[in-house]
């Protein structure tokens, strides 16, 4: 799928952004091991004809695991190659049945202040939300991720389970994943919420579309990228234009970042 | 106790110390890049250090005065040029690695990332403070100059200092963390403080 080089698990696992263990890229995988992943429910509710509470071995055999290696572009300015275990969040979506006016799916992640050290931050608003339109949440590639290089998922990286949509920057993709909710309108976000000017709800890797602070025509390589080579140019969609650009046909996107 | 380490620091051998001293962090920094130890992203590594560096070799060059007048150790006095310049040495490497591994000396590029984030021009615009106290560091400058001139070019180095920490605060605005900004805030504060506050008592005695 992606001829790209697979970036090194020590580096996956050990460079990573998720602010409920630290604002340092070093900081989930130094504090993480607290978190306690089993028993774990991801309760699905809203605009739904079955709503319920999954539990995580449910999960698990809800649907075929697939690998998929996927580009992850964050927003600030790096990139990794990630073999991930899931598959199409689709198939949990279509199992619950959304109503017609679910126009909308939003991810809450687990915020509990006694695993996780810094919910309670200023940072962001806590739980963590995400949010995905019903046709980029219904997309094939949009992944319900339980693994990754073979393996369960470390913590650090949003263990027992989290999405991935390879085509938005890596914030979009909700971590630790506790509930799944169906809306008729767009839900707030959290980097949304904390500095809308930024981070817009939609979020597609763009190389046109300046984050207001910094470029994102280009991007590094981590583990591949040697110290003096120059940055890659970053893809429209993160090189999914193929798979995800009719979404957004006719969007300016532009106004809607 | 204070008669001897005076005796230390007016030893021949206490300015190559001090020398060899402000050497260490970018000789373990380049000791880590070349061994792989930096991490997943060397190059922020680099940049990042180079920067806390440049934070705490300002913090040590304003506080060679004070440290000297508050515990009497005037052989002090002999570092401070040095500590100065260790200050550029560290800011030159800052600037450099940014324009290297973050920019690929794309001199045009660099230009349009110094117009478009803040915080990037106020980092520029210290180091551009920074070249002429650099420059103007020497004996002779000094006679060129003469003292109180010399003097009033050199009070530049706390609009420098101010910059510096609204450089670092803007770069840590990102993610809301402002501890480490604080750390260097407050010595920095302190030690103007210190300064001013002789300053007023300075005038008190002259009045």
């Amino acid at each position: 799928m992606v001829l790209d080089k697979i970036t090194p698990y020590k580096d996956a696992s050990s460079y990573n952004n998720f602010y409920e263990f630290g604002t340092d890229k070093s900081d989930p995988a130094a504090n993480a091991h607290t978190l306690k992943t089993t028993p774990w429910t991801v309760e699905v509710e809203g605009l739904v004809k079955k709503p319920g509470k999954f539990a995580l071995e449910d999960l698990l055999k809800l649907s075929p695991m697939e690998e998929r290696i996927y580009r992850l572009r964050c927003v600030e300015g790096w990139s990794m190659v990630i073999p991930w275990i899931g598959y199409s969040l689709s198939a949990l979506i279509r199992k619950v049945e959304p109503l017609g006016n679910a126009k909308y799916v939003e991810f809450v992640s687990l915020a509990d202040p006694k695993t996780m050290p810094f919910v309670g931050s200023r940072v962001l608003d806590w739980p963590y939300v995400e949010g995905l339109r019903m046709d980029e949440a219904m997309h094939p590639l949009t992944l319900l991720a339980f693994g990754m290089y073979g393996e369960v998922l470390p913590n650090q990286s949003g263990a027992p389970v989290r999405t991935v949509v390879p085509w938005k920057y890596g914030f979009k993709s909700g971590k630790s994943i506790v509930k799944i909710r169906f809306v008729e309108k767009q839900p707030g976000t959290a980097w949304n919420k904390a500095a809308a000017n930024e981070y817009g709800f939609y979020s597609n890797v763009n190389p046109n579309v300046d984050h207001p602070r910094w470029s994102q025509a280009t991007e590094r390589r981590i583990g591949e990228d040697g110290l003096f080579a120059k940055k890659r140019k970053t893809l429209m969609f993160n090189g999914y234009e193929p798979q995800v650009g009719q979404l957004y046909a006719g969007m300016d996107l532009k106004k809607n970042y | 106790m204070q008669f001897v380490i005076n005796r230390e620091l007016a030893s021949k051998g206490f300015k190559p110390v001090w020398f060899v001293l402000s050497l260490l962090p970018v000789a373990w920094l380049v000791l880590r890049a070349v061994t792989d130890q930096l991490g997943a992203n060397p190059a922020e590594a680099l940049i990042r250090a180079t920067g806390d560096w440049t934070l705490r070799a300002l913090c040590i060059v304003l506080a060679v005065t004070p440290v000297r007048t508050v515990w009497g150790l005037a052989p002090l006095a002999k570092v401070r040029r040095m500590a100065g310049l260790f200050v550029y040495f560290y800011a030159a490497l800052h600037l450099l690695a940014y324009a290297w591994f973050d920019m690929g000396f794309e001199v045009t590029d660099i230009a349009k990332d110094i117009a478009k984030r803040p915080f990037i021009l106020v980092g520029f615009a210290s180091f551009a403070l920074l070249t002429p106290l650099a420059l103007t560091s020497f004996h002779r400058a000094i006679k060129a100059l003469g003292a109180s001139r010399w003097q009033a070019l050199h009070k530049l180095v706390y609009v420098i200092a101010g910059l510096s920490i609204l450089h670092f605060f803007w770069m840590r605005a990102g993610k809301n963390n402002f501890g480490e900004v604080a750390v260097y805030a407050g010595v920095l504060g302190a030690l103007l403080l210190w300064r001013l506050r002789r300053y007023w008592l300075n005038r008190k005695r002259l009045l």
